[in-house]
């Protein structure tokens, strides 16, 4: 079943045409790459798909309903997740907090119901920890709860970024660059959490550098070079793929 | 629940619940003062300290308040106490229209924007708009509060009455504070994208941090109206703006503690030291030039929340 | 019709001078991508300080009117400039590497605190300039009656204006102002000296700000602590209406906002005269932020 699909999308930025006429489609449970050189438009694909930016044309289907022109805040309710390239934790604010923003969308009590302290507001709080510690106990971050973000790794930094994510109880999770700045050991780590991902039914579409996580981890690949879609299939096609590896290092004739 | 700042409020409520006995009717009123700007503070705090939204024209809420009260008790005579929702959603729904087509404005900018609101308030009511503020000289003749019957009338009376509602009003925003509500003011005040890409509904909750601080600030308007039987657009100038913000930022931005000792020391100390009085605006410029780079949270800053967290080995002891 | 353009030149006159406040607020957030809410006050300082000069040094008795004028601006634009040098360096140097609005809050508190200062100094009431500064003749320009006076607060400020304006274009620390103000960063790496530049428009800006007080004094006769609130905030919408960090808009943004300040309290109603800034500025914020003239600068996520 597809559970997200882009449709012709086109995003120009004054005369810079960042993503062109892209067109792919994710389907439910499957773990997704997005890759392409720098400057090829993948964080801004991600950008028009969480809302933060508005196409210029196309149409982005989640759940066959249109999300164009939705605030970001709504698509994340309705389902889609994300995590930042430059990490956006709550710096100042405690690991298990930082989770508990992930909550937010999932509860409903508002100030009235805060003030008068009314049972299902507390009933609510309580779920609420126990979800976010669900979600760090996920990542393997539960015994840093009471941490301050800031005081994190950076890899463990991105890790609370996926647990904070994964809070919003997504259907789909597109990650950002997730083992940027992470060593061997931590990527392997992150490919089994990825899996684990998808195991728990979530649906997965990321961008990443690293191409050894890409072609282990992804079972479809999409690359895109100067914001249009270039090649797509299964990694190993896309590794022996020419156009892909012209946009990549160059043809012999450039040299 | 018993863990040293309960200790701390219920010996202060002791302490606040016999000052008027000890003390002299100047003092008293001076009490009266500290717990109206306290209150005034903690209404400003939920937009300034945790919302992180810089708003430099609170007294427009408060005017508004204030003058809802006066309005209709000297026309209609309708207690004033009633009337205390009523100027809480005058000064909200005012809120909430100034504040929609601006939330989305930098911080500075805002910070501007604020300033301008509070003057054009101030300006309209000394213009007499709409022929109902009674122009520079003001309005009186308002009726002091009574409550079955018992008129309020000395500042030993209007003290518990402030004080009463001072202490509603810590309890009522403590338990805002921790809660989801007061989480989304603090995430979109960190990191504005990153909330709303954790699905806060950011621009709702900026309206919402103004409106309830608005309606609270009108509140308090309410009482000082019907304090002062008179009252006129000078007590609602950009000084008396200044005034809450800098007790706020000096005390302690997001804390209510801070808030509370920031109203103690702006209003209380300089009344200790009447010589002082009148420096006593350039000392809290340089108080505030010191803060922001010694110490940015304030004299007693905001502290992290504490959760129960339910596993054995982190069990924590939390504040409900 | 008379009335027309006496309102109109009264407007470029006061413009002017709403101009060349807002060319100390827009050179400043330009540089540090600061408001700096204590210029208004350096503004007022510079009003108070060219009292004390003309009174005690009894300028224009020494050198005549228009020689003495002249000096007086002089010394209060240079004794204002070193107060905003200092104030650079006490309020907003330490605060370079904090959050933005921590240097917000630092600025007001040095509002707060000079215009205090001023009025410590120099009582509440209202101070009042000598009446004969300059001759009160009429001059007749293009068929009109306008007093010199104008005339001349006018001319100043463009001269001032254009003076600046060739200072930011065309000379090599004019362009390094100008490089500072657009990425800071880029402008230290091509070996431009930063805090230099910093220096210089914590001179230039408050130098200005306090000629415009000196001017103010003598125009309108009479000088309060509390102008600096007024007349910064009036400056500060001209700023945002050219186009906040752009020196040509802060100088269009004035004039124009003189002009319809004028004229709105000459057509519609002189109590709610300092309401229209008001109202302006927020529309402007609302609508189009940028400014008349400014440029959109987009964020990264």
């Amino acid at each position: 079943m597809t559970l997200l699909s882009l449709n012709r999308l086109t995003k120009s930025f004054g005369g810079l045409t960042a993503v062109n006429n892209v067109s792919f489609q994710v389907e439910g449970g499957s773990i997704v790459g997005l890759i392409g050189p720098n400057g090829a438009g993948k964080t801004t694909v991600f950008n028009l798909i969480t809302g933060i930016y508005r196409p210029n044309q196309g149409e982005i289907i989640f759940n066959d309903g249109s999300i164009v022109g939705q605030p970001t805040h709504r698509i994340v309710s309705l389902g889609i997740a994300r995590t930042f390239q430059t990490i956006r934790l709550f710096q100042n604010l405690s690991v298990l907090e930082n989770v508990l923003s992930g909550c937010h969308c999932r509860m409903k009590s508002g100030s009235l119901a805060a003030m008068l302290r009314l049972p299902s507001q507390k009933k609510e709080e309580r779920r609420a920890v126990e979800r976010a510690l669900g979600a760090l106990t996920f990542v393997g971050l539960e015994s840093q709860a009471e941490q301050l973000a800031r005081n994190l790794s950076y890899g463990n930094q991105r890790l609370l970024e996926i647990a904070r994510a994964l809070a919003t109880e997504p259907q789909l999770l597109i990650l950002d660059e997730p083992a940027g700045g992470m060593n061997e050991q931590e990527t392997g780590a992150l490919i089994t959490l990825i899996r684990r991902l998808r195991d728990r039914g979530i649906t997965v579409l990321l961008i990443e550098h690293d191409m050894s996580l890409v072609m282990r981890v992804c079972e479809r690949i999409v690359v895109l070079e100067y914001g249009a879609k270039i090649a797509e299939g299964e990694p190993a096609a896309i590794k022996a793929d020419p156009k892909v590896i012209e946009a990549y290092l160059g043809t012999e004739e450039n040299e | 629940m018993m863990d040293r700042t309960k200790y701390l409020y219920l010996a202060g409520t002791v302490v606040l619940a016999a000052a008027p006995a000890v003390l002299n009717t100047y003092w008293v009123d001076v009490l009266n003062n500290v717990g109206m700007y306290a209150i005034l503070g903690l209404s400003l705090n939920l937009i300034v300290g945790h919302a992180g939204l810089f708003n430099l024209g609170h007294a427009a809420f408060y005017a508004i308040g204030a003058y809802t009260a006066a309005i209709l008790n000297s026309h209609f005579h309708i207690p004033v106490l009633w009337l205390l929702p009523l100027s809480a959603l005058t000064a909200g729904l005012f809120a909430l229209m100034i504040a929609r087509p601006i939330i989305h404005l930098r911080g500075d900018y805002l910070c501007i924007v604020t300033i301008g609101v509070g003057e054009i308030v101030r300006i309209a009511l000394i213009n007499n708009v709409f022929g109902i503020t009674g122009g520079a000289n003001g309005i009186f003749g308002i009726d002091r509060p009574q409550i079955f019957g018992w008129v309020i009338r000395r500042p030993q009376e209007f003290y518990y009455l402030i004080w009463l509602f001072l202490m509603v009003t810590v309890f009522l925003l403590q338990r805002l504070e921790n809660s989801r509500f007061g989480r989304a003011l603090n995430y979109l005040r960190e990191d504005e994208t990153a909330a709303e890409g954790s699905g806060i509904h950011t621009a709702h909750y900026k309206l919402m941090a103004f409106v309830i601080g608005a309606a609270w600030a009108g509140m308090v308007g309410n009482i000082f109206a019907a304090k002062m039987t008179i009252i006129s657009p000078e007590s609602f100038s950009f000084w008396e703006s200044v005034l809450m913000f800098t007790l706020v930022i000096l005390g302690g931005s997001g804390s209510i503690p801070g808030v509370l000792l920031g109203a103690l020391l702006i209003i209380g100390l300089p009344e200790l030291f009447r010589g002082f009085a009148n420096a006593r605006m350039a000392i809290f410029g340089v108080a505030m030039v010191a803060m922001m780079i010694f110490r940015t949270g304030g004299i007693l800053p905001a502290r992290p929340r504490t959760y129960r967290l339910p596993q054995p080995a982190a069990a924590v002891e939390a504040k409900p | 019709m008379e009335q027309f353009f006496q309102q109109l030149t009264n407007g470029l006159a006061v413009g002017g001078i709403y101009a060349l406040i807002a060319l100390g607020y827009t050179m400043v957030y330009g540089v540090l991508k600061l408001i700096n809410f204590a210029h208004g006050d350096l503004f007022t300082i510079g009003a108070y300080l060219g009292l004390t000069l003309l009174t005690s040094l009894s300028l224009t008795d020494r050198l005549g009117p228009f020689w003495g004028v002249v000096a007086l601006a002089a010394m209060a634009m240079g004794l204002v400039a070193l107060v905003g040098a200092l104030l650079e360096r006490v309020a907003y140097r330490p605060l370079r590497e904090s959050p933005r609005l921590s240097a917000v809050v630092s600025a007001l508190g040095a509002s707060i605190f000079l215009s205090n200062a001023v009025m410590l100094m120099y009582g509440a009431r209202f101070h009042v300039y000598p009446q004969d500064l300059l001759p009160k003749i009429t001059l007749d320009l293009f068929g009109l009656q306008l007093p010199l006076v104008r005339v001349l607060i006018l001319a100043a400020s463009l001269v001032m204006m254009t003076a600046l304006y060739l200072f930011i274009q065309k000379t090599r620390i004019g362009t390094a102002i100008r490089a500072a103000a657009i990425d800071q960063g880029a402008a230290r790496l091509m070996g431009i000296d930063v805090d230099r530049v910093i220096l210089l428009v914590f001179l230039i800006g408050p130098a200005l700000g306090g000629v415009a007080g000196v001017m103010v004094g003598i125009y309108y006769g009479q000088i309060n602590f509390t102008m600096g609130w007024t007349y910064g905030l009036k400056a500060f919408t001209a700023a945002i209406l050219g186009g906040i960090g752009n020196i040509p808009g802060a100088m269009v943004g004035g004039l124009l906002l003189g002009v319809i300040e004028a004229m709105g309290a000459a057509y519609i109603s002189i109590a709610w005269k300092d309401a229209i800034a008001f109202c302006i500025l927020i529309a402007i914020l609302i609508v189009r932020p940028t400014g008349l003239l400014g440029e959109r600068v987009a964020e990264k996520v």
